[in-house]
């Protein structure tokens, strides 16, 4: 029996892929660019009897997340996708869907925030949202879109996490490039993730519960402090799913990548190291095998896992490099940008530390070469 | 029908919650949900009636109760009947439900007014009560699309100078199975209209007449007897349409003086002493009712 195809599928398509052999019960869509072909393709699919979840078309991004509360509190198992001004729009149900613990599964692509008005890609739009207690898994090519959405829902579901989970897609870099990549067969999927694990539904009518209450200030920290710890844990949860999708795929999914020339473990032959998230990774390991083929030790550190952040395990990567270049593709106005100051973060009271430096780059879709990358180091 | 055989029923909620002393949101819930004997799912909007029936760590809600936010509670209930069907398609739920969404006026006239109008569009299986008490009153009577024209209310002191929504109309203009504006009085109105409701598949609404003793600045007695004079005196009109037809469900022949019904609300206490205000809430209120009437012969 076949276990793996390999094929060729856009961002887009292969988030819909993911979604078809994850048997989501409600998918809610609301079309905005560069997303909206993963919900045509899924639309695409249930039209040709392929998918037999509800798909249900809301007036708003607001609305999408909104859906996916109430059909997520009733059991289902819920993903959609968005972008830029839909992930603005739907801000505050992010924080409801946290908040209820709701395992809902949403591909984002990532694009640039208004005004002024950008269609293309760059970081802004998941990182105004980094904070409201999501997962949020970075991925650089197609191949890591299809394992992410896996792997996001097995870890966004597990009966120890139960929340909701960001998958991040460069908009229209990732979105919309076709790329070889190797599907898993639809059982293995289906015995990878499995059934919704669901501690209590609101369609359980014979044994009712109340969901989103008012919490007063007596027992309302006891729940933000139970959301952090819970989220913490996701790291380990991630790692663990991670070596079971491995077992089956033959690839590896580390918390961030460390690439040397090839991908290491720990480095061990590097001076300087660049950071980057997403699709740019892939053109900066190119930057780094240039740089050290004229003899210069360079490595990447490609963050995967975004929320929550490894701060421990980057602090240990990167302990006793002298320098390490940070490129952020948001900004933080008036303030640092997010990924620096996560790297930061990682690295203060380390001694000897690092020098750390600050690169923004890509904003709103601007193209970044492998000779840029070169230059900038 | 007799009212007190409704009280065989059991209640869906259990008694101790926060409500005002005297507010009627709770009565209209407990009639409303009587009107099914099937089992029922509740989503709310962020308002009085949430905030007053559960608050960690009790709940009064003995029926599933689903709380998200202010606006979405038409799209929250899409999401849970989604759920619903999905779940029953795939064999994973088999026993009839009914979806029921309770939201003031806030919610509803204004910021949900998007959701309510897209779930209906979409057709969903739901009713939706809209509790209409005229204003944002779980903030402390702020002027909502719902507001009266010469309200005062605390963003509007001086009397709300525009005229507010005519939401069952425009919800009615969505040509969904049925909609219908009710009251507590007559009792068997709202009963009947909620029976109704529930009978039919597809999106179904209600507005009910929902007094404010804190924001009406009225007795606690009065809830009931103001739904009367505001019934009798034309202020609020009982009509439903079913299938595009209007149909007044309470004849008001010979209304009754719109004084009494004004009076006892420290809210219009001003138009007591502006003659031309009143003047214009009384042709405000003959306009909505001949429009109505010409309605009803379409």
């Amino acid at each position: 029996m076949k276990t793996a195809t390999r094929t060729i599928l856009t961002g887009s398509q292969a988030v819909a892929e993911a979604i078809r052999q994850s048997a989501v019960d409600v998918v809610p869509v609301y079309p905005i660019t560069p997303q909206t072909q993963m919900i045509e393709a899924v639309s695409a699919l249930a039209a040709r009897g392929r998918f037999s979840g509800e798909i249900v078309r809301a007036e708003t991004e607001h609305a999408v997340m909104s859906i996916a509360v109430g059909a997520s509190i009733a059991g289902a198992r819920v993903i959609t996708a968005s972008a830029s001004q839909g992930i603005a729009l739907m801000w505050e149900v992010l924080g409801v869907a946290a908040g209820l613990r709701l395992p809902i599964i949403m591909a984002v692509g990532n694009r640039a925030i208004s005004s002024p008005l950008n269609i293309h890609c760059d970081h802004s739009d998941s990182m105004g949202t980094r904070d409201l207690g999501w997962i949020q898994v970075g991925c650089e090519n197609v191949q890591e879109v299809y394992d992410h959405m896996l792997l996001a829902t097995k870890v966004a579901e597990d009966r120890d996490i139960q929340l909701p989970a960001m998958v991040l897609l460069d908009g229209f870099v990732t979105t919309h490039s076709l790329e070889n990549l190797v599907t898993l067969a639809d059982d293995i999927v289906k015995g990878f993730i499995g059934e919704r694990f669901v501690e209590k539904s609101a369609l359980d009518v014979d044994h009712p519960s109340t969901w989103g209450p008012l919490v007063l200030p007596e027992h309302y920290m006891d729940f933000r402090i139970d959301q952090h710890e819970t989220l913490e844990k996701v790291k380990a949860k991630f790692l663990e799913a991670g070596e079971q999708l491995a077992a089956l795929t033959g690839r590896e999914y580390p918390l961030f990548e460390l690439y040397e020339g090839k991908k290491v473990d720990r480095l061990k032959e590097t001076d300087t190291v660049l950071v980057f998230l997403n699709s740019t990774a892939g053109t900066a390991k190119e930057a780094v095998d240039v740089l050290r083929r004229s003899g210069q030790r360079v490595a990447l550190l490609k963050p995967i896992l975004f929320r929550p952040f490894p701060y421990n395990e980057i602090r240990e990567a990167l302990a006793g490099v002298r320098r390490v270049i940070v490129y952020d593709r948001s900004m933080a106005y008036g303030a640092q940008a997010p990924l620096v100051s996560e790297i930061r973060n990682a690295l203060y009271g380390l001694n000897p530390a690092p020098e750390v430096i600050s690169r923004i780059y890509g904003l709103g879709g601007k193209d970044v070469t492998v000779e840029e990358i070169v230059r900038s180091v | 029908m007799r009212l007190s055989l409704l009280t065989t029923k059991r209640s869906c909620l259990s008694p101790g919650y926060r409500t005002c002393a005297g507010c009627p949101i709770t009565t209209i819930v407990r009639h409303v949900l009587r009107a099914t004997d099937d089992p029922v799912v509740v989503a709310v909007a962020t308002g009085c009636l949430e905030v007053t029936t559960s608050v960690y760590p009790e709940t009064s809600w003995r029926v599933p109760f689903v709380h998200s936010l202010l606006e979405n509670p038409a799209a929250t209930i899409s999401g849970i009947e989604s759920a619903y069907r999905a779940l029953k398609r795939r064999g994973r739920i088999d026993r009839p439900i009914k979806f029921v969404v309770f939201a003031g006026d806030g919610a509803t006239y204004d910021a949900g007014l998007q959701f309510l109008s897209a779930a209906i569009e979409r057709g969903h299986d739901f009713l939706y009560v809209c509790y209409d008490n005229q204003a944002y009153m779980n903030t402390g009577a702020q002027k909502s699309g719902a507001t009266p024209l010469g309200a005062s209310t605390t963003t509007t002191p001086a009397g709300q100078t525009g005229q507010r929504k005519d939401l069952t109309r425009i919800i009615a203009a969505h040509d969904l199975p049925y909609a219908a504006q009710t009251s507590l009085w007559p009792w068997p109105d709202l009963y009947q209209k909620a029976q109704q409701a529930f009978s039919l598949p597809g999106p179904k609404f209600l507005n009910v007449f929902s007094p404010c003793i804190p924001g009406w600045k009225i007795e606690t007695d009065m809830a009931i007897e103001l739904s009367k004079r505001a019934v009798e005196s034309r202020y609020w009109p009982m009509y439903e349409v079913k299938n595009g037809k209007y149909k007044i469900t309470v004849p008001v022949p010979k209304p009754k003086e719109l004084e009494e019904f004004l009076k006892p609300q420290k809210r219009f206490a001003h138009l007591f002493k502006d003659q031309g205000k009143m003047a214009a809430l009384k042709m405000a209120i003959g306009e909505q009712w001949l429009r109505l009437e010409n309605l009803t012969k379409l």
